[in-house]
């Protein structure tokens, strides 16, 4: 059942066109990604989905409620952890997390109870004391999770979750939205890491220049990614004149050297290993190790994002 | 009782976070007490019932216009007031839950300079009531016109920048040092349009018994001038902080 309905979604700042014409929706229960490079509208559109900015056109419906017209009602049911940390340094964090529950009009008994399970549940139990300010980057983030899911929302919208946060506190961020979606919460999550959209996103849309470029789910994605087989081989032996010579010898492969030590092998039709293996031999060329490439998200971005964005927007997606 | 809640709890937190710190407090202190010392070396054989009037309104005028420009300004910086935004409250109940804070702050630092003169003056004139209620109106329209500049600011010092811009000027047209029938006639006009001037002749009725206008008219227009402040503060917040 749907429970976001985005629809001819357009946002303009003067004359530049933050987000054109965009629409999408989510499934309840769902984690849905939103990918793109920085600047591609996505903050933008979280922005206009969460009551911090308007729509310049469209329309935006969350739990039956008509997101534009009624945002305090929509703001009850959702969550919201942005891309900054922006709870108060001089409180400690179970004094944040307190303020934060009153601002939904939970009673102090509640509150206490409810920031105190969240501490714990987050690993801040020790902290809870300590001001906010004190905390290292990825204690500030956990805690400004804790914040947004402190009111129980249906829905929790997270703005680049585990940026700039090391990478033990992004692994533990991810199982937290995991153990999240799977206490029934709905999660649109907007992010430039593409390994974390796939490790953590039922549905991924790619966003560029403030376009939907691909929506999907992440089988549907890869499916359609890359056609044909990919075999890299880590190899001992002088590489030189190699590519050539294999693609004469093996016309339906094509050849790609990228390092001293490894053949990247692309052909339509599976690839037959021991002939390589056995060419390879001959020429003085040992195979040590031999494996299928599978296509990832980024292979995805890529193709897709071919005519629509240039190098270095692309690389601005990790 | 939800939206008490969170008024309570934002009210709270600014007077925890802001208004109760050392440097707000000694402020609340010095600051009186520098500007009654300035007037008794100028003016020696001024009593310190002359003063009184004015240095009240002096104190409220700052203490609320600075704080309240300030605080909303660094927390749209630090982007913690997004958190306010997107609480499920009515934007008029977060704009007086930010003013509550800085008209009790106002009003605190305003009785502070009474504190002191209760050791040098006879008190026992004063109209009390009157006096009160010139202070929370002076609390009022300073804080809103501090809440008129935080929308308009970006930054810390630009706030502190246009509160300093309208402060000034209003403390020298108000008839704080100058009475205002003393004043050149092209400057009267504008002083009239000032509501630290109503506040101001309120006070002097009440503690000294003479004013230029009515008590009641004094009010009357300061409330005018609330209401006006009001409407232009939640027009400019609908147009600058929800983009």
């Amino acid at each position: 059942m749907e429970i976001v309905s985005v629809t001819n979604l357009k946002k303009k700042y003067g004359d530049f066109l933050a987000v054109d014409d965009i629409s999408f929706s989510i499934k309840e229960g769902e984690v849905f990604g939103f990918l793109g490079p920085n600047g591609a509208g996505k903050t933008s559109t979280i922005n206009m989905m969460i009551g911090l900015s308007r729509p310049t056109s469209g329309q935006i419906i969350i739990d039956g409620i008509n997101a534009v017209k009624d945002v305090k009602k929509v703001q009850r049911i959702i969550g919201v952890v942005p891309d900054e940390n922006n709870l108060y340094g001089e409180m400690d964090g179970f004094e944040n997390l307190c303020f934060c529950a009153a601002l939904y009009g939970m009673r102090k008994a509640e509150r206490e109870k409810r920031a105190k399970e969240l501490l714990e549940q987050f690993n801040l139990t020790n902290a809870g004391k300590r001001p906010f300010r004190a905390y290292s980057k990825g204690m500030k983030r956990k805690l400004t999770i804790a914040a947004g899911i402190v009111h129980d929302p249906k829905i929790l919208f997270l703005d680049e979750p585990t940026t700039g946060i090391d990478v033990e506190s992004a692994r533990q961020i991810r199982e937290l939205i995991l153990t999240l979606k799977d206490q029934g919460k709905t999660i649109f999550i907007t992010t430039h890491y593409i390994e974390e959209a796939q490790r953590v996103c039922d549905r991924i849309a790619f966003i560029v220049k403030g376009r939907i470029v691909k929506i999907g789910t992440v089988r549907e994605l890869l499916e359609n990614a890359v056609s044909g087989h990919k075999l890299k081989l880590k190899v001992a032996g002088s590489l030189n004149g190699v590519k050539d010579e294999l693609e004469n010898h093996f016309q339906t492969l094509q050849v790609q050297i990228p390092d001293d030590n490894s053949i990247l092998i692309t052909s339509k039709e599976r690839v037959a290993l021991s002939p390589i293996v056995q060419w390879l031999d001959a020429k003085g060329i040992s195979v040590y190790e031999a494996g299928e490439i599978k296509p990832t998200l980024e292979d995805v971005f890529i193709k897709i994002t071919g005519n629509s964005c240039t190098k270095s927007e692309r690389e601005k997606v990790i | 009782m939800e939206t008490a809640i969170a008024f309570w709890n934002i009210l709270k937190k600014d007077i925890h976070n802001y208004y109760l710190k050392p440097p707000n407090i000694s402020w609340g202190i010095i600051f009186p007490l520098s500007w009654t010392l300035m007037q008794l070396i100028r003016s020696p054989d001024m009593e310190i019932i002359e003063l009184l009037p004015g240095l009240m309104a002096m104190s409220v005028l700052f203490g609320t216009t600075s704080m309240l420009a300030v605080t909303i300004t660094f927390e749209k910086r630090a982007q913690s007031f997004d958190r306010l935004l997107l609480a499920p409250i009515s934007l008029s109940t977060l704009v007086f839950a930010k003013l509550s804070g800085a008209i009790i702050f106002g009003m605190v630092n305003a009785f502070v300079p009474v504190a002191f003169a209760r050791f040098f003056a006879d008190l026992r004139g004063t109209n009390w009531p009157i006096a009160i209620i010139a202070v929370l109106l002076i609390a009022v329209t300073s804080a809103l016109l501090g809440l008129l500049i935080a929308v308009s600011a970006k930054e810390v010092f630009e706030a502190q920048t246009f509160s300093n811009f309208f402060r000034f000027p209003m403390l020298f047209l108000c008839g704080l040092f100058v009475p205002i029938e003393n004043l050149p006639s092209f400057v009267k006009p504008i002083s009239f349009c000032l509501p630290l001037t109503y506040g101001t002749d309120a006070l002097n009725r009440a503690i000294r018994g003479s004013s230029v206008f009515d008590p009641l008219f004094n009010v009357f227009i300061m409330v005018v001038f609330g209401a006006l402040l009001f409407y232009l503060c939640q027009r400019n917040i609908k147009k600058n902080w929800i983009l």
